[in-house]
C-alpha cells in the first residue's frame, strides 16, 4: 500500500480534489517503504523496517492558506483532511507572499526507480552486512556500518490542472572499520539508485586498506597543504556551497554571494575557471526527480561556468516580485571533472596529503563561508607521486570559495550523497590543529 | 531557515494536542505485547505506548511563516529473546496492531540471534507497579493560544527591528510527549514530559561594505512550561559590567533580549578584530554548556567507548583503561561533574527513563578525576555495577529506545563569587557568551568553539566588543585548565533541543548548566577570511 503506481496515486488524488470547495487547492500523496541495518563490534546491534504514506493538502482562500494531513484514504477521510484544510485557511492571516498555485506542468523523464532495490529485503540486509563483517574479521578488524534502503514515490495534484508523479529508489551504505590496537581507522560510504552496483564486499575491502594503512599515524605541523580530497571528503563543504545559493539571501545582503553596495556576485567569478558546476535531473548516474517540491520543473540549469556565477535559485515569490525566472533549488549537483583516477592525481602529487573523509564540519563564518572541522578515518602523506605513510589527523579552517580558487587539478566525477564530485587537488588547504583522534 | 528542524508525525488542529489517551487501554493494550512477546518465547520484553507532539512556530520581521501543530502516536516493542534484542513498531494501535509487533520483534531478535557473540545481561531494576509523572509546569504551553504565542514572537522581531536589526527570524518549539512504558519487570509507568524554546537570529547588514553580522537569542531551552516566556526580575542575573548582558534562569525576556540583540548585531558590524593568541577565557553559562555538552558529555557515554556508534558520531578518549586507573585528570581540582536526570527544570528531566529505571544523579569527574560514565541496563555489568543510572531513551514510538546523555552540569564554586569578580582577576582575556560554532572530533579530543558575543578583558574589566574569535584546544588540557567559577547564585541551565546520535539518527534533548568558569591560557584563532 505505501508505494502507489501513477494510475492509484492519480485516483486517489482526484476523488480528494473533488470534495475541494476553496479557491486553489493542492494535494500532495507521498510514500515510502524502508529498511536498515545496523553493526558493530563486527556483530548486528540493530535492524528495522519502515513503511509509510501520507497525504498533505493545502486549500487556500483568496490570500490565506491551510494545510491539514491524513494517512487513511477512504472517501469519508479524504473529505474530512479537505474540510480540515478549508477549517484552517479561513481562519489564517493573509500571506504577503501569497502567489497562486501553478498550472499544467510539462516535465522531463527521469529515472530514478530501480525494481533491484525496491526488492531489497532482510535477507539482502543481512548478507550486505554479513560480508562486510567478514572483510573486517579476515584483517582483524572491527567494523562498524550501516545499511538504509528506501523505495518511495510522490504524487501532487491541484485544482489548477497540474499533476506530477515521481517514483525512486536509493541504498546508502558505509562502514568503519578500525584495527584492535586503535591505532588505525578507515571508512567508505556508497550510495546508489540502483541497488546492484552496491557490492559490500568490494567497498569494505576499501576501509579494511585504510584502516590497515593508517596504524601509527605520524605528526605533521599544521599550515597550508596541498590536498586531495576523496569525493567523501569535499562532498559536505560543496553541498554548504552549492545550497546556500539562495538569490533572495544574496539579494538581502546575507550570503556569501552579497557584496557591496547592496549588490550579488551574479554574473561574477567567483572560484577557478576550471570550475563548471551544473544539475541534471536525467543523469543516469544521479538521477532526480524531474519536479521541485512546490511541482516546478526541474531542469538541466548551470550554477558555475567556468568559475563564474551563471544562476541563483529562489522562491516563485521572490523571482516574481523581483521579475525574474523562478528557479528551483536543484536536486542533484554535478560537478565536472576530468579523467584522472585518484590513483593518476597521487603519482602526479610532489608533496601534499590525501584526505578520506572530513568531519563535524560547522559554520564559522557565512560572510566567507569560513567552516571547521577535522580530517578523519585515513589521513595519508604523498611525496614524489607516492602514499608515503598515514599522517594525523588535523583540524582546518577553510572556505569553499578559497579552496576552489586553490585549484590544481580535478579528477574523475563521482557519485557520493546523491550529487557527482570529482576528486580534487587543492593548494594551500588551512589545517589549524593536530588531532589526536583516530 | 531551519531546515533541519525533525517534525514527525500527522499535521493535527492545535486544540487535538489537548486530547489524552484512556490509561486503561493503555494498560490493556501493553499487557497484549507483554503477553503475547512472552508466549512466542521473550525472556523479557518492553512496550512503550507513546503520543508525541510538537508545536513549532517560525516566523521573520512582520509575519508568520509556518505553524506546524504535529501527532505521532504509535507503539514500539522490545524483546530479548535467545539472548538477543529485537524491536518492532506500528501505528495500528490496536490488540491485533500490538501483538503483530510483538511477534515480529521476538522474530527478529531470534533472527539476529545467530550473529550475536555473547547474550546481552540486564541490570535488575525493581518493579514500580502503576505509577505516573509529570514535568512540575505551571502552564502547559499547548493550552496558550497559537495567536498569543505568534504575537509574543512577532513583538520580539518588533523590538529587535527598531534597535537597528535588518533581519529577524524567531521560533518557539514546543513538545510534549505522553509516553505510557510497560515491562515484564511489573512497572506501569505513564509520563507526560514537557519541553519549550524560544529562539532567534537578529541580521545586521551594513550595505555600503556588504558586510553582515548576527546574534543569537541568549534563551535556553528548557524542561517547563510557558511560564519561561513570561518575564521575572527575580530570574535575571546581571551580565557583566561593559556588556549590558542579563542571564535569565528559569523565565526568559524575549523582548528585551531581541532589542539588545539588535544593538550587539550592530556593534559587530565594526567591533575589533581579534589578535590570534593565549587568553584566558570567562564563559557564560550559555556558551559553557555546549562545551561541556561536547567535551564531557559525549565523551562519557559508554556507548562509544565500547564501539557501537564508531560508523557515525564516533569514539571516545576516554577509555576504560583510563577510568580504571582511578585517577585519570580529566580536569582540575575544581572540576565537580555531574549527570542528573532529577534536576527541576532541565530538558532531561523524567521520573523514570524508557526502559522503566526510576532516574537519579551520579558524578562523573569528581574534583578533576574521572569516576563514571553514562550507562544503561545492558551496559551497567561493563562497569561493575548493580544497576542502570537510568538514561535510556527513545525520540519516538518507532525508534528503539538506547543510551542517550543525561543532564551533564559543572557543579558550581563554593566561594561566594559574582561574574565581575571573577573577571576582575583577569588580565588579558576574551568574554565569551551564547551559542556559535561547535565542533569536535570524532575521539572528542580537539575542539574548536565560537559564540555570539565576545568581548575583551584588559586589567580585570571589559573594555569592549571582539569578533571574528573562535577556540581552539584539547579537552583534557582545556578542562586542566579550569581555573575559578562563580558561585551557586550564578548557576543556570543550558542546553540542546536536538541532539543527534545513532544510525537512523534519532534526537533528544539535554541539559548543561553551570556557573560563569574561567579558563586560562587558551589558545584564540582569528576567523576573518577574504573571499
Amino acid at each position: 500500500m505505501a508505494i502507489l503506481s501513477k494510475e492509484e496515486a492519480q485516483a486517489i488524488l482526484k476523488k480528494a480534489l473533488s470534495f475541494s470547495k476553496a479557491d486553489e487547492c493542492e494535494v500532495t500523496l507521498s510514500g515510502n517503504v524502508g529498511g536498515n541495518i545496523r553493526y558493530a563490534r563486527n556483530e548486528v546491534s540493530t535492524s528495522g523496517a519502515e513503511e509509510n504514506v501520507s497525504m498533505s493538502v493545502e486549500s487556500r482562500f483568496g490570500k490565506r492558506s491551510g494545510v491539514a494531513t491524513i494517512n487513511e484514504f477512504d472517501d469519508k477521510s479524504l473529505e474530512k483532511v479537505i474540510r480540515r484544510s478549508e477549517e484552517i485557511a479561513r481562519i489564517a492571516p493573509e500571506s504577503p507572499e501569497y502567489i497562486e498555485l501553478l498550472g499544467p506542468q510539462t516535465y522531463i523523464t527521469t529515472r530514478e526507480h530501480f525494481d533491484t532495490t525496491a526488492k531489497i529485503d532482510p535477507a539482502f540486509r543481512a548478507e550486505a552486512a554479513a560480508k562486510s563483517i567478514k572483510a573486517a574479521a579476515d584483517k582483524g578488524l572491527t567494523a562498524a556500518g550501516f545499511l538504509e534502503h528506501y523505495t518511495r514515490f510522490i504524487a501532487k495534484m491541484n485544482n489548477k490542472g497540474l499533476f506530477a508523479y515521481h517514483p525512486s529508489t536509493v541504498v546508502d551504505f558505509s562502514v568503519t572499520m578500525r584495527t584492535e590496537d586503535g591505532t588505525g581507522s578507515g571508512y567508505v560510504t556508497q550510495d546508489f539508485s540502483d541497488s546492484s552496483k552496491l557490492d559490500t564486499a568490494i567497498a569494505s575491502k576499501i576501509a579494511a586498506d585504510k584502516a590497515v594503512g593508517s596504524r601509527n599515524a605520524k605528526a605533521l605541523e599544521p599550515g597550508k597543504y596541498t590536498v586531495i580530497l576523496e569525493p567523501a571528503a569535499s562532498i559536505d563543504l560543496l553541498q554548504n556551497m552549492f545550497f546556500n545559493m539562495d538569490q533572495r539571501n544574496a539579494e538581502e545582503g546575507r550570503s556569501f554571494l552579497s557584496k557591496a553596495g547592496g549588490l550579488t556576485k551574479l554574473g561574477e567569478k567567483l572560484v577557478d575557471e576550471r570550475i563548471n558546476v551544473y544539475s541534471d535531473p536525467t543523469n543516469p548516474e544521479v538521477p532526480s526527480s524531474p519536479f521541485a517540491g512546490d511541482g516546478r520543473p526541474q531542469e538541466k540549469i548551470t550554477w558555475i561556468d567556468k568559475g563564474v556565477v551563471k544562476n541563483m535559485y529562489n522562491s516563485r515569490y521572490w523571482a516574481a516580485k523581483k521579475g525574474v525566472k523562478a528557479v528551483p533549488a536543484p536536486g542533484n549537483v554535478i560537478m565536472a571533472g576530468g579523467n584522472e583516477s585518484l590513483e593518476d592525481m597521487i603519482k602526479s602529487t610532489k608533496r601534499g596529503i590525501l584526505v578520506t573523509r572530513l568531519w563535524y564540519i560547522r559554520t564559522v563564518d557565512p560572510q566567507t563561508l569560513l567552516y571547521t572541522g577535522l580530517t578523519r578515518d585515513g589521513t595519508f602523506y604523498i611525496e614524489n607521486g607516492k602514499i608515503m605513510y598515514p599522517v594525523k589527523n588535523f583540524r582546518f579552517n577553510e572556505s569553499p570559495v578559497i579552496m576552489l580558487n586553490n585549484l590544481e587539478a580535478l579528477g574523475k566525477p563521482q557519485r557520493i550523497s546523491g550529487s557527482l564530485i570529482p576528486p580534487m587537488k587543492i593548494r594551500d588547504f588551512t589545517f589549524t590543529s593536530l588531532s589526536d583522534a583516530v | 531557515m531551519l531546515p533541519s528542524i525533525p517534525v514527525f508525525g500527522d499535521i493535527i488542529a492545535p486544540e487535538k494536542a489537548l486530547e489524552t489517551v484512556d490509561i486503561a487501554l493503555k494498560k490493556r493494550l501493553a499487557d497484549v505485547a507483554l503477553n503475547t512477546a512472552k508466549s512466542k518465547g521473550a525472556s523479557y520484553a518492553d512496550v512503550r505506548i507513546g503520543r508525541y507532539l510538537q508545536q513549532y512556530i517560525f516566523t521573520r520581521e512582520k509575519q508568520v511563516q509556518n505553524i506546524v501543530n504535529a501527532e505521532s502516536f504509535g507503539v514500539g516493542v522490545r524483546v530479548l529473546a535467545n539472548g538477543t534484542w529485537g524491536f518492532a513498531a506500528t501505528s495500528d494501535v490496536s490488540d491485533k496492531g500490538v501483538a503483530k509487533a510483538a511477534e515480529q520483534a521476538v522474530a527478529i531478535a531470534k533472527a539476529n540471534a545467530k550473529l550475536q557473540k555473547e547474550p546481552v545481561q540486564l541490570a535488575p531494576v525493581q518493579s514500580y507497579g502503576e505509577v505516573s509523572w509529570r514535568t512540575p509546569i505551571e502552564k502547559n504551553a499547548f493550552e496558550v493560544p497559537v495567536s498569543e504565542k505568534a504575537d509574543l514572537l512577532l513583538a520580539a522581531n518588533a523590538a529587535a527591528m527598531d534597535n537597528g536589526a535588518n533581519f529577524v527570524n524567531s521560533a518557539l518549539f514546543q513538545v510534549n510527549e505522553q509516553k505510557y512504558f510497560a515491562s515484564t519487570e511489573g512497572s506501569y509507568i505513564d509520563q507526560d514530559v514537557h519541553r519549550i524554546w524560544p529562539n532567534f537570529t537578529v541580521t545586521a547588514v551594513d550595505k555600503a561594505t556588504g558586510k553582515f553580522k548576527t546574534r543569537e537569542a541568549l534563551s535556553a531551552p528548557m524542561g517547563l512550561g510557558y511560564e519561561y516566556m513570561i518575564p521575572k526580575a527575580s530570574e535575571k542575573i546581571k551580565g557583566p559590567e561593559g556588556t549590558g548582558l542579563t542571564g535569565y534562569r528559569y523565565a526568559y525576556d524575549m523582548l528585551e533580549d531581541a532589542a539588545l540583540a539588535a544593538k550587539q548585531a550592530r556593534e559587530k558590524l565594526t567591533a575589533k578584530s581579534v589578535m590570534a593568541g593565549k587568553y584566558d577565557l570567562v564563559l557564560d553559562p550559555n556558551h559553557l554548556g555546549l562545551t561541556i555538552h561536547e567535551s564531557v558529555g559525549h565523551p562519557l557515554e559508554l556507548d562509544r567507548v565500547l564501539g557501537y556508534e564508531a560508523n557515525y558520531a564516533g569514539t571516545s578518549f576516554a577509555t576504560l583503561d583510563k577510568w580504571k586507573t582511578k585517577n585519570f585528570k580529566y580536569g582540575s581540582d575544581k572540576v565537580n561533574i555531574f549527570a542528573d536526570k532529577t534536576q527541576k527544570g532541565s530538558l532531561g528531566y523524567v521520573g523514570w527513563d524508557d526502559e522503566g529505571v526510576k532516574t537519579k544523579q551520579w558524578d562523573l569527574i569528581k574534583n578533576g578525576v574521572l569516576v563514571n560514565y553514562q550507562a544503561i541496563r545492558d551496559q551497567a555489568h561493563i562497569l561493575g555495577e548493580k544497576e542502570s543510572h537510568g538514561c535510556c531513551y527513545a525520540d519516538n514510538w518507532s525508534s528503539v529506545q538506547f543510551q542517550r546523555m543525561a543532564n551533564i552540569s559543572l557543579a558550581p564554586g563554593k566561594e561566594k563569587k559574582n561574574v565581575d569578580q571573577l573577571i576582575a582577576g583577569v588580565d588579558r582575556g576574551i568574554y565569551i557568551a551564547g551559542r556559535g560554532s561547535y565542533s569536535i572530533d570524532q575521539q572528542r579530543y580537539n575542539f574548536q568553539f565560537g559564540g555570539t558575543t565576545f568581548h575583551e578583558i584588559k586589567n580585570g574589566k571589559i573594555v569592549g566588543p571582539l569578533e571574528d574569535v573562535a577556540y581552539q584546544s584539547n579537552t583534557q588540557e582545556f578542562w586542566n585548565s579550569c581555573a575559578d567559577m562563580c558561585d551557586e547564585s550564578d548557576y543556570r541551565l543550558f542546553g540542546s533541543f536536538f541532539d543527534g546520535k545513532g544510525q537512523p539518527s534519532q534526537v533528544s534533548a539535554v541539559s548543561h548548566g553551570s556557573a560563569h568558569t574561567r579558563f586560562n591560557g587558551v589558545n584564540v584563532i582569528n576567523t576573518a577570511r577574504k573571499i
